[in-house]
């Protein structure tokens, strides 16, 4: 029999929301009109983690293989036609340089499969090697193995801390208990981050074998999996996967003849940022209110229900099924001295091609935004900064973009790896706005269990708002250091203790725009709505009526070789025209 | 008495009466009703035997819940990161300017709730609007007027409409 063709469309939510459901729609019919059917099947893959719309892969039957990138329904019959029979691919719709260039560089280990299987699908997984590694876990490994595999590895938790994966295993196994339970963190609440979402719709299986084995190690009667209920597509396809991996007897009693048991809960997370921090996640499976509490005792000896617990976050249990199938050794091989292996970045923001990028350890922040990432996005707007580790996280300005990415340089920098979001600021960012977004962010995710936290944030955002405002005053920077060290050093969590970063980095490192709040009553990248006066400057104008055009309520008159003028009566403020301006010329 | 719109038997069948049951239970009363009413929380209280202020700082504690009824369309503005550098707030000003509500609220006809988000994972096409779930990237204002428009005029249903990215 020969070999059939494969049309792959990416389907997670980035493909759905671009019309990938659509398109496949009318692929199907295509195909059968053309009598095709036979020749070519539809493959629904997770999305690759670049931004494209409807991404298209055709695979020959022999095997070579097109990329099409923000396809329509429209160009459907065109690709039918043109590429599967005639044999000309449609040019104008190839994946280009933009593409090619994304994936140069990247090291795809977590991402191996998203874009590439069916997440709904196990046996696809298992034609990949998937649950290879969960059979030599329990066929040929004792716990103590496995988790001397992992700590071999050099994995680390991939949420945010970085706390040695093996070493928090083997602390749990060694608190005697009647069980112990192992939770995946998938409640991705760093805004910017993106990744456990994309591997949960593109390769659920692989967090779940993850899972399991983790459960092994450790010696877990049951493990769960806590999922922000922000995702649904991610919960719909975990629920799908989970049913499958228990039909194929992965999950269940005696798995795989081995007498271990284990049994795998989804929780849906119910919209609470600090239900990252994993004592007030346990809280929150417990179903009470999401609130950490001091450590010690650390989950691993006292957690879930008073029992050891191990949670680890999605991308690190991801990494595990590969450790165990290829070694230790092949895993460390990668990365630098203190962090091994590779780490998923949510790259967004001002840069041209937005996406995930998986990178070895140690690469510079300027090879992922310059490389992968393509430059900046926006003619005209240089490179300003890059935030890193979501609101726990710091702005590092351009002298920083050859900082290698590893926990220790990061941290080291202000910043932290977080769980991998990374975004890039341009000259048309403000960066006190930019920490009172942060602020904003955490007072309101804030608990409200400890007081530096509670008040000392809020405290911070008045501050930084009066100077979004134009009512800065003298002594306003330095009060922002002092509290913001003072709640850095005393906040009861991980929350409490890093929100204060975005706003110490900006500080350290763009002391000069605050200054300009405060003394020149300016906003210099236009941001700050009562800073800014609507004013055309005739010296930098081009005249080209672009602002008139975006203006949603008609307040900019506009004629052909004329500046344009603005209606401060009608004027709403929006700031369409700013930032529709080519040449910065509104402020 | 007038009969309670959710089955608090057949809830209590399938999650069990243990305190972790809590959340999920409230989760389906919403889903099922769009909010949690005061009736749920007696009846939840009731049969987990837990007081009713024990569900109502659990309610109030998660951003997923909501005591009041919701409009016949929930917009989501994203206010993550990404989609704040990318204009995200500008976005909201603007639906909250033409709807006349703030986060939270339902307009006086019952169309539209605007509800702010902190992040829906969808950076990459930042910034982004989702319209009963659907999720629309890369938006403007003018945009986001037009997605507005349509949804006021005709009754969009579910998953039905997608917004094409501008070439």
């Amino acid at each position: 029999m020969a070999f059939k063709g494969k049309v792959l469309i990416c389907q997670g939510t980035s493909g759905v929301s671009g019309g990938a459901h659509i398109v496949s729609e009318a692929l199907k019919q295509k195909l059968h009109e053309s009598g095709l059917s036979d020749r070519y099947e539809i493959k629904r893959v997770g999305d690759r983690g670049l931004f494209r719309d409807v991404l298209i892969d055709i695979i020959s039957p022999n095997g070579y293989r097109w990329t099409y990138e923000r396809v329509s329904v429209e160009d459907v019959d065109e690709i039918v036609e043109s590429h599967l029979i005639r044999g000309e691919p449609v040019k104008r719709l190839l994946a280009g340089d933009d593409y090619r260039m994304f994936f140069e560089g990247q090291l795809r280990w977590v991402l191996k499969n998203c874009g590439e299987i069916d997440p709904e699908d196990i046996e696809d997984y298992i034609s990949v090697g998937g649950y290879e590694a969960l059979r030599k876990a329990l066929h040929e490994m004792t716990p103590e193995d496995v988790i001397n595999e992992i700590a071999a590895s050099g994995l680390r938790g991939r949420g945010g801390a970085g706390f040695p994966t093996g070493v928090k295993w083997r602390i749990c196994r060694g608190y005697e208990a009647p069980t112990r339970y192992v939770i995946c963190n998938a409640d991705e609440g760093d805004p910017g981050a993106f990744m456990d979402r994309s591997v949960l719709e593109g390769d659920p299986h692989s967090v779940i074998e993850g899972l399991i084995i983790a459960g092994y190690a450790i010696g877990a009667s049951k493990g769960f999996i806590y999922c922000r209920a922000e995702y649904p597509l991610a919960i719909r396809r975990l629920k799908i996967a989970l049913q499958q991996a228990r039909d194929k007897g992965f999950i269940g009693k005696d798995i795989l003849g081995s007498g271990f048991s284990f049994d795998i809960v989804l929780k849906e997370g119910a919209g609470a940022f600090v239900c990252g921090e994993e004592t007030a996640l346990i809280a929150s499976i417990e179903g009470r209110r999401g609130m950490p509490r001091a450590r010690p005792p650390f989950p691993a000896e006292k957690g879930l229900w008073g029992m050891p617990t191990v949670i680890n976050n999605v991308e690190t249990l991801a990494n595990v099924p590969r450790i165990i199938v290829n070694g230790a050794g092949w895993f460390s091989s990668v990365g630098t001295d203190g962090s091994k292996g590779t780490k998923v970045f949510a790259l967004a923001g001002k840069v041209k091609n937005t996406g995930l990028v998986e990178v070895p350890m140690g690469v510079t922040l300027r090879q992922l935004v310059f490389g992968p990432g393509g430059g900046m996005a926006r003619k005209g707007y240089a490179f300003k900064a890059v935030q890193i580790g979501g609101p726990s996280g710091g702005c590092l300005p351009e002298e920083l973009l050859d900082t290698p990415i590893d926990y220790e340089s990061l941290t080291q920098a202000g910043a932290i790896m977080g769980s991998g979001g990374l975004i890039v600021l341009d000259e048309g960012t403000c960066m006190v706005d930019v920490a009172k977004f942060f602020l904003s962010f955490t007072v309101a995710e804030s608990c409200g269990k400890c007081i530096p936290c509670r008040v000392g944030l809020v405290r911070l955002y008045e501050v930084l708002d009066r100077i979004t405002k134009g009512e800065g005053v003298e002594g306003d920077i330095e009060f922002l250091e002092l509290l913001g060290s003072a709640i850095r050093e005393t906040a009861l969590c991980g929350l409490g203790k890093t929100a204060p970063n975005p706003v110490l980095t900006t500080v350290r490192y763009f002391r000069g725009e605050y200054e300009a709040h405060i003394k020149d009553r300016r906003c210099p990248a236009g941001v700050c709505v009562p800073l800014l006066r609507f004013e055309v400057d005739e010296g930098k104008c081009i005249k080209c009526g672009r602002c008139a055009r975006v203006c949603p309520v008609g307040a900019i008159a506009w004629e052909r070789g004329s500046f344009p003028i603005i209606d401060r009566s009608k004027c709403i403020k929006c700031r369409a025209c700013i930032i529709e301006c080519p040449e910065h010329a509104i402020n | 008495m007038v009969k309670e719109a959710f089955d608090i038997d057949a809830l209590i069948e399938r999650h069990g009466r243990e305190r972790s049951s809590l959340i999920p239970l409230l989760q389906e009363i919403q889903s099922e009703l769009g909010y949690v009413p005061k009736e749920a929380i007696k009846a939840v209280a009731r049969e987990l035997d837990i007081f009713e202020v024990e569900v109502y700082e659990v309610l109030t504690f998660y951003a997923q819940f909501r005591l009041t009824p919701r409009g016949k369309h929930v917009i989501k503005v994203c206010l993550g990161t990404a989609c704040h550098v990318m204009g995200g707030q500008d976005i909201f000003n603007y639906v909250s300017q033409v709807l006349g509500v703030s986060a939270g609220e339902t307009t006086k006809d019952g169309t539209f709730t605007l509800e702010r988000v902190a992040c829906l994972g969808c950076c990459g096409m930042a910034p982004v609007v989702a319209i009963d779930d659907q999720v629309h990237g890369r938006q403007t204002i003018s945009k986001v007027e037009k997605l507005l428009r349509e949804h006021a005029a005709n009754d969009v249903g579910k998953g039905e409409h997608v917004t094409k990215d501008a070439k």
